[in-house]
């Protein structure tokens, strides 16, 4: 075998703790190494002619590139390659940078080490076999997994883009939480009146199958093919007869059953229900954990008065089978509780401010409520306790965020906004009220993010302090908030009417366990990762399942959308070729020496391992062995530790590929 | 003194999708770490045959990584439960074969833990620096005059 070896200076990245010359220089001392030299930037045009016009005049059958991490650049030099004739999968990487020069201070160390990494890789580029990309179709669908701002937004632009999706929402209504919101930053536009036709758009789009009171149960395959199984939960009503005439939550007869959840708490609802008047879709449910039909089997009021006979007791939960090519998803976030502390929390909580044990302590969706036109008090500024107008508001930030000792250390983004707009809205209705804003900074970044802060400050004139509270007690029915000026540099007492906590924005209580059912990564707060912070924002780690909103990390509304329609947009390119190639890294069955134990099979995750028989001339079964479908196939490599004959191997990472690295690791044996 | 001089020889095992891109992570973070370490990069953890392990002893190493992604987490699903059920039984024989378990060290470092990756491979290097090498094999082999290249 004839192989060249390229050492990469990354610039200075390398070239600064690994002696790259002296590198290439051990390099062509390898048996089977013909050609080895160094260069400023491997990657780069020049970089990349190098190798091929070196692959053409030294006659180049293998190919090691000592550069940066494969995951960076590994599709550059294969392509290199493959241009100058070379199967690209006779090209391997060895990781001089991430895994080299970055992390190390001693040059003659870190040099000793970028010889043993390309050695490594030169001696297991001789057993490489060139490989043939597999060609899969791939289904134009789309499976869009949540139905807030990202969920719509993702699904309008694929749906206007002429191509079939599949919503799915687990709460009876689509709109999120930007549903429940009174007005927008820093517009101060009427949240629901922008949202809803959006809502009423994805309703009435033909190429838009909306799930709603869905969740998804399962997903297997693989980028350009899916199959996912969505649990349709039981609404009790039949959703294609349904009107949404509203007759059977009129007549349900135990109407101040459960908190709703739409009000945050604030507000009751029947145990037959629609979340809120402008729901899409505008079909009830019966909450089966209060209805007084299921606890005591009397009662079916909601039955006898519907015209169309869509209510089912016993419908069941159903399970729906949808093939989609990409799945974007877009579950968006939870409002951190500060009143419930789980065992399994780390967060501390703040005890102090008395959430939950004083009513008038409220966090930010409730006050949304209170200030929506569509909340319990009709829009009314009134405090939960007694209902009467606060005359003095006190607003908390950063409660949870920026704080690792008691919550989380990331900041979560959107609450000094919509602090000034709470403080702001509150003013507007309650003109001789107070409103004072405990702050740590101001974090107003964003097209007039700012100037709706200093207008907040300065035309609405809302009081801002610097520092934090300390304590919160209740006195005479006023709240008593202790707290620290850190600009004047002395101690303040309000006593409020109510107080506001801008509580952080954390991930969905069950979003780790979405995230391993779509084996896409999430940080240590259960936020799904991006496959790369900079350059692949709405990606992850899977190919094919795309992020939009704050699923990923606490977000306004406009960065939602925006990266909404990034989302639709990748799966759009993705719709935009019939058949897609795959790393043909897949295993293969040796079927002479497979004795047909079928362990393999027993192992493997996607029920890529079928049986095959042998037969002879007449048609006799001779033996059964191990077949791999390729399509199925992705590439673990399981099946080839687990096989007791060594007759099942991964390709591109095969036994004797391994042992070759294992053998060349130190130069004295 | 010689043992003073001992640096030890490191094989780690990783899985391409957590903890290859957690060094990798660690790296662009510029975490700095000892040299010790070489590291075989492999799909899954699932894929990492014992004798692997056993290869990499016999090779001159003084101690065996493998590191993946954590449970639950696995690219491919189970990969990973099938790995550490396999290590399980695979470490009880590796005192029948003349290698002292203690050398052969486990961890689950995802994707977006750059700072436990260091802290893992420095903490395997300097116990296996304490422990001194792994003479086992270099014995064995120099009795039954195995030829070194």
């Amino acid at each position: 075998m004839r192989i060249g070896v390229f050492i990469c200076h990354c610039g200075e990245n390398i070239g600064r703790t690994v002696d790259c010359p002296s590198v290439a220089k051990a390099c062509a001392n390898f048996s089977g190494v013909v050609h080895a030299e160094d260069y400023k930037y491997m990657c780069s045009d020049p970089g990349q002619n190098l190798i091929k016009q070196a692959i053409k005049e030294k006659n180049l059958d293998a190919v090691v590139v000592g550069s940066c991490s494969p995951h960076m650049h590994e599709k550059t030099f294969r392509k290199a390659c493959s241009d100058a004739g070379i199967n690209p999968y006779l090209v391997e990487m060895a990781n001089l940078r991430e895994h080299c020069s970055w992390i190390h201070d001693d040059v003659p160390l870190a040099t000793k080490k970028a010889i043993d990494l390309v050695r490594m890789l030169v001696e297991k580029v001789k057993f490489n076999e060139p490989l043939i990309p597999i060609r899969v179709p791939v289904t134009k669908r789309a499976l869009v997994i949540g139905g807030g701002i990202s969920g719509i937004q993702a699904s309008l632009d694929i749906a206007n883009a002429g191509y079939e999706v599949v919503l799915v929402e687990k709460e009876p209504s689509i709109g999120g939480h930007m549903s429940q919101l009174s007005e927008t930053f820093p517009t101060l536009d009427c949240s629901q009146c922008i949202l809803t036709p959006r809502m009423v758009e994805v309703y009435q789009h033909p190429r838009i199958k909306l799930m709603s009171y869905s969740e998804v149960e399962n997903v297997e395959g693989f980028i350009g093919n899916f199959s996912v199984t969505i649990r349709k939960k039981a609404r009790s009503v039949k959703d294609e007869l349904c009107t949404g005439c509203g007759l059977c939550v009129q007549k349900c007869p135990i109407k101040k059953v459960a908190l709703s959840d739409f009000d945050e708490g604030l507000a009751t609802r029947p145990a037959m229900y629609v979340p809120f008047p402008q729901a899409v879709p505008n079909i009830p449910v019966i909450d089966r954990s209060v209805c007084t039909y299921f606890k005591t089997g009397k009662c079916q009021l909601c039955k006898k008065v519907c015209g169309r006979e869509a209510i089912d007791f016993e419908q069941q939960d159903q399970f729906i089978k949808e093939d989609v090519g990409a799945i974007i998803v877009a579950t968006g976030y939870k409002l951190y509780t500060i009143d419930k502390k789980p065992d399994d929390n780390p967060i501390k909580g703040y005890g102090e401010y008395g959430y939950g044990k004083y009513k008038n302590v409220i966090n930010g969706l409730q006050f949304e409520r209170i200030a929506s036109a569509s909340g319990p008090s009709s829009g009314e500024m009134i405090r939960p306790s007694d209902k009467t107008v606060p005359k003095k508001i006190v607003f908390i930030q950063c409660v949870g965020s920026r704080d690792e000792s008691k919550g989380f250390s990331y900041c979560s983004k959107i609450c000094c906004m919509y602090t000034a707009k709470h403080a702001m809205l509150y003013k507007h209705k309650v003109h001789d009220g107070e409103a004072y804003v405990f702050y740590m900074d101001i974090r107003a970044g964003g097209k007039n993010y700012d100037e709706f802060v200093r207008r907040a400050i300065e035309e609405d004139g809302v009081k801002y302090i610097r520092g934090r509270v300390s304590k919160i007690f209740e006195e005479n029915g006023k709240l008593i908030v202790k707290g620290e000026d850190t600009i004047a540099g002395v101690r303040v007492e309000i006593d409020a009417d109510m107080v506001v906590l801008a509580t952080a924005m954390t991930a969905q209580s069950d979003s780790s366990k979405l995230a391993q059912t779509l084996s896409v990564s999430y940080d240590k707060y259960g936020f799904i990762n991006e496959a790369h912070p900079k350059l692949k924002p709405v990606e992850t780690s899977t190919g094919g399942i795309f992020i939009a909103g704050a699923c990923n990390a606490p977000r306004d509304i406009p960065d939602s959308v925006s990266m909404a329609s990034a989302a639709a947009a990748k799966a759009l390119v993705l719709f935009g070729s019939d058949v897609l190639e795959r790393e043909p890294v897949v295993a293969k069955v040796n079927e002479a020496t497979c004795a047909g134990c079928f362990y393999c099979q027993k192992v493997c995750a996607y029920n890529a391992v079928e049986q095959k028989e042998i037969k002879d001339r007449q048609g006799n079964v001779i033996k059964v062995v191990a077949y791999v479908n390729s399509g199925l196939c992705q590439g673990c490599g399981t099946c080839n530790a687990t096989c007791p004959s060594k007759s099942i191997e991964l390709l591109g990472f095969k036994d004797d590929q391994i042992y070759a690295q294992i053998n060349s690791f130190a130069e004295v044996f | 003194m010689e043992t003073e001089k001992f640096e030890p020889k490191i094989v780690a095992f990783v899985c391409n999708w957590c903890t290859y891109t957690g060094a990798d992570l660690a790296g662009t973070s510029r975490l700095k770490q000892q040299t010790n370490a070489r590291l075989i990069r492999v799909p899954c953890t699932g894929r990492i045959d014992p004798v692997f392990i056993i290869k990499a002893f016999e090779k001159g190493a003084d101690g065996v990584l493998v590191s993946g992604c954590h449970p639950n987490d696995c690219h491919y699903n189970t990969g990973n439960f099938h790995a550490r059920r396999r290590w399980i039984f695979f470490r009880q024989l590796l005192d029948f074969v003349g290698i002292d378990s203690s050398r052969l060290y486990f961890s689950w470092v995802s994707a977006s833990e750059g700072k436990k990756w260091v802290d893992v491979v420095d903490g395997v290097i300097n116990s296996v620096r304490e422990k001194g090498p792994f003479n086992g094999y270099k014995k064995l082999n120099k009795e039954i005059e195995i030829p070194v290249k």
